[in-house]
């Protein structure tokens, strides 16, 4: 099972860092989304994937899951779901702006502004 | 007072969130966060104080026993930069009364400010591998507020860059605490060192070092991953910008001190080498951009690299010279560098321009300004009786002694090249005739407030340089902890 969800993990890994490879900024915005989905994944798998139960403390219950992972992955979850909400109003302004969401356009330094 | 460590991190929070009450009345705001920061000194000059005398201080969270809650732990490292970053914050707040203009202040800068202090001193101050992430991600969140605050076009545009290349960063911090925790089973700091010394360090704690490095070396702008720095921090204004270039990546440069002095103690021969090599190119690539600009933003924030790669080169060595230098250069720098860039704020709004090539002549119309600005150009660069002095004397020591000769000697070349690069500055813009361009219509009061910080900024670090012998209890005190893991582990689980 935590060789399978590897995999998987690696699949997303793969497809964020092409979409955060490409030109559109919406793209490497989703990207971003998916590079979070695999770390989240991750540290689920990485805990281990054993015990039967939810870390609910039930009569007659012993084998539960790990509880620190899951509380780890929704501290993630805000956080990350906090920084994209931010960067999508960014975005949003920065089209407004720059009339552009092409990353190669965004290019300049001092001597052209 | 077990709790004193927690004031310098709560203080500022619980500030933050009164001053999200005031948003239009700019002077109340202004009064509230010198008044925090004024008391957070206090705190934290106390805890310093309590340090020296009782040793490592540290809570654990809801009393619960050492490795199943979350311990804050203050040892003399983590209580010194704490220190330094309200210190300094203090002044560079004062400094922006007059700089950032009103129209940011209404929306929320100095509330972002304090923010960003409590991530950054709870970051200095946790002894918890996933707290410190979440420290990260507070301060982190916090100046991209500031760094977008204003919202023009050149903001807007780097500071997609900047919130980009950090999402990328924390995403690999989850990624590299989730294989830690899978080979290693703990998240407690000490209890990770404890059980890594068990196990013998294998090949995969290695690998974790050194995904460690690329995800701290990112926000601490190391070799091949400074690429975003020189980019944003030109954008936002100077009073942000020193905040930046002050504190922000020196957080990353005390995660790197703290893991490879705490964690990976085991095979230095691989990590800390790796370490070694990584910032001596940092310091390469650092000199090449501060001497490649004519522009005085870039120049300093070269600098800012060089002096990354200075300081985790002690770092590399794992001697008692080595990191008593590196703790004394960390918290130099930490000063120099608002100090400096306070200061060439004042130039850019007495000249309207950050072209070098474009002024001239300006000690015959601000000689204060010039003569703050040359003492700390050689406190930069090290001149003796200054502040830059002995860290980078005992670096250099550091180096010789565990037989790296070649790198102390690029640290000896690279603060020539880090003088040349601020007295160019200091020769362009003061010396010879008044430049082409016309100096805008400044106002006399508003020069010399912008001054009185930036002077008493500048006096902060010729005492720090010139008390050296009365400061050095304390450095050495930061390195012991430092080079002997043991007393830090001992300290946080204890019965």
């Amino acid at each position: 099972m935590e060789l399978l969800l590897a995999i998987v993990i690696g699949i997303l890994f793969t497809a964020s860092v092409y979409l955060i490879l490409s030109r559109s900024l919406l793209k490497v915005i989703l990207g971003t989304g998916l590079l979070s989905h695999g770390a989240h994944l991750l540290i689920l798998t990485m805990g281990g994937l054993g015990g039967s139960a939810p870390p609910v403390l039930i009569d007659g219950v012993t084998d539960f899951a790990d509880p620190l992972p899951q509380a780890l992955i929704l501290t993630a979850i805000v956080i990350s779901f906090g920084v994209t909400a931010v960067i999508l109003v960014m975005a949003y302004r920065m089209y407004a702006e720059h009339k552009t969401d092409n990353m190669n356009e965004l290019r300049g330094n001092d001597e052209h502004d | 007072m077990t709790n004193l460590l927690l004031f310098p991190i709560i203080i500022p929070f619980f500030f933050a969130m009164i001053l999200l009450f005031f948003k239009e009345q700019v002077v109340i705001q202004r009064v509230l966060t010198l008044i925090g920061l004024a008391l957070s000194l206090v705190a934290s000059c106390w805890l310093v104080a309590t340090v020296k005398t009782e040793g490592i201080q540290t809570v654990t969270l809801g009393s619960w026993p050492a490795p199943f809650g979350i311990t804050m732990v203050s040892d003399m490292f983590s209580a010194l930069l704490v220190t330094t970053t309200i210190l300094l914050t203090f002044f560079v707040v004062w400094y922006s009364f007059k700089s950032i203009g009103v129209e940011r202040e209404r929306f929320f800068y100095y509330p972002a400010i304090l923010f960003m202090i409590t991530g950054i001193n709870g970051a200095f101050t946790t002894g918890d591998i996933f707290n410190m992430f979440v420290f990260f991600e507070v301060l982190l969140i916090a100046s991209y507020l500031l760094i977008v605050l204003g919202g023009e076009k050149r903001q807007l545009r780097e500071s997609i860059k900047y919130v980009l290349v950090n999402v990328i960063s924390s995403a690999l911090f989850v990624i590299t605490v989730a294989y830690l925790y899978s080979v290693v089973g703990t998240l407690n700091m000490a209890d990770i060192s404890v059980k890594i010394a068990e196990i013998n360090q294998p090949g995969i704690i290695s690998v974790i070092a050194i995904l460690f490095l690329i995800v701290f070396g990112i926000k601490g702008a190391i070799f091949p991953l400074y690429f975003w720095l020189p980019g944003s921090y030109a954008a936002p204004p100077i009073p942000v910008l020193t905040l930046f270039g002050a504190l922000l990546t020196k957080v990353g440069v005390y995660a790197i001190t703290r893991t490879y002095t705490l964690f990976f103690v085991h095979d230095i021969g691989f990590t800390h080498q790796f370490l070694l090599v990584l910032s001596l190119l940092t310091i390469v690539a650092g000199c090449i951009g501060a001497l490649a600009y004519f522009d005085l933003k870039q120049i300093i924030i070269y600098n800012i690299i060089i002096a990354v790669g200075v300081i985790l080169f002690g770092v590399a060595q794992m001697n008692t010279s080595g990191l008593e230098g590196a703790v004394y250069y960390l918290i130099h720098d930490m000063l120099i560098k608002a100090a400096l860039f306070v200061l060439i704020g004042i130039i850019i709004y007495v000249t309207g321009t950050s072209n070098l090539r474009e002024m001239g002549g300006l000690i015959k119309t601000h000689a204060s300004l010039g003569w703050f600005y040359l003492i700390a150009a050689f406190g930069l660069a090290g001149i003796p009786p200054l502040s830059g002095f002995i860290g980078k004397l005992l670096i250099v020591k550091g180096g010789f002694e565990a037989d790296n000769a070649f790198g102390s000697i690029v640290i000896l070349a690279s603060s020539l090249v880090v003088l040349l690069s601020v007295i160019r500055i200091f020769i362009y813009a003061f010396w010879g005739e008044p430049g082409t361009r016309t100096l805008p219509e400044t106002n006399k009061q508003t020069y010399r407030q912008l001054m009185v910080p930036a002077v008493l900024l500048v006096l902060v670090t010729v005492v720090y340089g010139v008390g050296a012998e009365w400061l050095m209890p304390f450095m050495t005190d930061a390195s012991n902890v430092l080079q002997e893991p043991s007393i830090y582990i001992n300290s946080v689980l204890k019965e």
